[in-house]
């Protein structure tokens, strides 16, 4: 398990190298910096002693080494546009989006997974059916048309719930739930096939034949068995909801990083998104080592491999 | 010797889009505690859904019916669900073909041993894990001990069919069912687990139930033999009557199709039996081997055959009689 641990982490690790190396170059490729930063109606002379100022004249390799250096002590650079540190403007996003995919991905799991097992137990059954057809919906109904019915629904109609800002749990309801019904059909129909397979397997037969009750064998047998697969789905979620929510924070005023990436593409303020891509690239690194940690303690084959 | 399972006219019928299946039809025999039923027959006969049957482990569409089902003096007609989950692993234990696939890949060997025993005894897991350690040990493998902590992957077929064995032991059952338990094994591992059941069966005095399409184990661990054709039983008898003396023309067949050390001469074709086997779908007349048996004549294909009685514990089903068989038999050994 160490070993395979160690492995795992070395590998993210030099994922996220090349993720770095790529963001790096996101801001290079961009065109001249200096002139950028210049601005238009800067003289020659004024370009150089910039590029000279900041080491654009070194090679690139020493300043992608500088910029990693900074990176890792937590120094994004200033914003071109709000002439602020980046890290204090992603200080104060991040834990936004972060408390927005968790509880999304936490709602979607609580849904799609227990819908899955009982749409498994009983095939073709009407929980089956509606089942699919809330899979199908999830699929079909763009999301910012579901936000907008849940803030008429429950906020305007019925007032239970805030329709926008980020003051209390409650503003988080409604966004959670029309980001996280987006992951739940993938995660219910992968939950079903899986349990499905699994109760249909040897080991199923022998775990009822030593006279295991239906909870044990359910739940200790199969859905232990069916759920490894459904873990690395959820970590790509996870990371899809991190940066696919600009949708859903626009709609609900949430200012979290996807708003900001937003914000700052449409202004050309290369240092912010450079930083988002880093870190958003960064947490998907984690996610997806936790995922693999997490299938090796579930499944004890993965271990060794 | 008493009893330990009784079954009368085992039907199993599953409804197909095509028609009604009758896999298991009219299946009836008595296992005694201390010997070991062999059921044979080739692949599709009924066998492994005969074995299901006995344990309420059949598929979900499947149903069964049988005019008498008695296991311990208990009617398992009318057990309840949560009896019958009361009885298995515990009165009633089974070890299946694959053992490659029968474990869970997920937990230790201990923890899949251990549970059976949790789940019917009131015990300790301290208990619970002495005895596995026990039965691993009888099963013939090495460091018991340390085995407890290692996973289904770690191990050989060989190993896993023996883990397999141990765990139908667990709880001390009256009656094992090892449906074809050494198919999937190399032939050497296989007669080590065949003499390991023998061993275990005579040693802990349980009925067993062993079902194989291969004559060879018959012969060598058998008690009674029932050969199964089509769904049904053909013929029982006890493994020396059978072999000496085989009725049915199936049987007959059978036996004629292994080789003999030192009576089947060199160069002679060993037999084999023309066909195929009948379709179980919809409603089934006539004797399920008329249309593969050379013996047949026009009341084979119209006529049911019941099972006929010559002995206790000796019956054939045919419509030929008794002495007719024989004949037959010695006609064509000649």
């Amino acid at each position: 398990m160490l070993a395979y641990a160690a492995k795992r982490i070395c590998l993210a690790l030099l994922v996220a190298l090349t993720v770095s190396i790529i963001s790096f170059g996101l801001l290079r490729l961009s065109g001249d910096l200096a002139q950028a930063l210049a601005g238009q109606s800067s003289t020659a002379a004024d370009v150089e002693a910039l590029r000279k100022a900041y080491g654009l004249d070194q090679p690139l390799t020493v300043q992608y080494l500088e910029w990693a250096g900074k990176v890792l002590a937590g120094d994004f650079g200033d914003s071109f546009f709000f002439k602020e540190p980046v890290a204090a403007m992603l200080a104060q996003r991040l834990p936004v989006t972060m408390l927005l995919g968790a509880s999304a991905l936490t709602f979607a799991l609580v849904l799609a997974v227990p819908l899955g097992v009982v749409a498994a137990m009983r095939p073709n059954s009407w929980i089956d059916r509606l089942a699919l057809t809330l899979a199908v919906l999830g699929q079909a109904l763009p999301s910012f048309w579901f936000a907008l019915m849940l803030m008429i629904v429950f906020g305007l109609t019925l007032r239970w719930l805030p329709i926008s800002g980020t003051g209390t749990w409650q503003h988080f309801v409604m966004p959670s739930i029309a980001l996280g019904y987006y992951a739940t059909p993938a995660i219910m129909r992968l939950t079903r096939a899986g349990m499905m397979e699994v109760m249909a397997s040897d080991y199923i037969r022998t775990a009822r034949a030593k006279g295991l009750r239906m909870p044990t064998v359910l739940f200790k047998h199969a859905l232990r068995n069916a759920v490894i697969p459904v873990v690395a789905l959820a970590a790509v979620q996870f990371g899809f909801m991190l940066g696919g929510s600009i949708v859903i924070e626009t709609i609900f005023a949430l200012h979290g990083v996807g708003y900001l990436a937003w914000e700052s593409i449409t202004r050309a303020d290369f240092p912010v998104v450079q930083a988002i891509v880093l870190v958003l690239a960064s947490i998907y690194v984690v996610l997806t080592l936790l995922a693999d940690l997490l299938n090796a303690f579930l499944d004890p084959r993965i271990r060794i491999a | 010797m008493s009893v330990i399972l009784d079954v009368q006219a085992l039907d199993v019928r599953i409804p197909l889009a095509q028609g009604m299946l009758h896999p298991v039809r009219d299946v009836s025999f008595a296992v005694e505690r201390g010997e070991t039923l062999c059921i044979v027959g080739e692949s599709g006969c009924g066998k492994s859904l005969t074995s299901l049957a006995l344990m309420d482990l059949l598929p979900r569409r499947a149903e069964r019916r049988a005019a008498r089902l008695i296991f311990a003096g208990e009617d398992l007609t009318r057990a309840s669900e949560a009896r019958m989950t009361d009885l298995r692993g515990n009165k009633m234990a089974m070890i299946f073909q694959e053992p490659m696939t029968s474990l869970n890949p997920s937990y230790s060997i201990g923890n899949q041993l251990e549970e059976a025993l949790l789940r019917h005894r009131r015990i300790g897991r301290r208990e619970a894990t002495d005895r596995a350690i026990y039965l691993l040990e009888k099963v013939g493998i090495t460091a018991a001990a340390s085995r407890l902590t290692q996973y289904p992957h770690q191990l050989s077929g060989g190993l896993r069919q023996r883990v397999m064995i141990a765990m139908a032991l667990m709880c001390g059952p009256d009656l094992i069912i090892a449906d074809e338990p050494t198919t999937a094994l190399d032939v050497t591992i296989q007669a080590q687990i065949l003499h390991l059941l023998a061993q275990l069966q005579r040693e802990f005095k349980m009925g067993l139930i062993l079902i194989t399409h291969d004559l060879g184990i018959v012969a060598r661990v058998a008690t009674r033999v029932a050969v199964m054709y089509a769904g049904q039983i053909v013929e029982t008898g006890t493994v020396a009557e059978l072999f000496a003396r085989p009725l049915h023309p199936y049987t007959q067949g059978l036996l004629r199709c292994i080789p003999v050390p030192g009576r089947t001469k060199r160069g002679t074709h060993l037999g084999s039996i023309p066909g195929i086997v009948p379709n179980l779908i919809g409603d089934l007349v006539g004797c399920s081997f008329h249309n593969r048996c050379e013996h047949a004549y026009e009341s084979c294909a119209a006529t049911d055959v019941s099972q006929r009685e010559i002995a206790p514990g000796r019956a054939y089903r045919c419509l030929l009689t008794a002495e007719q068989c024989a004949a037959n038999a010695a006609k064509a050994a000649a």
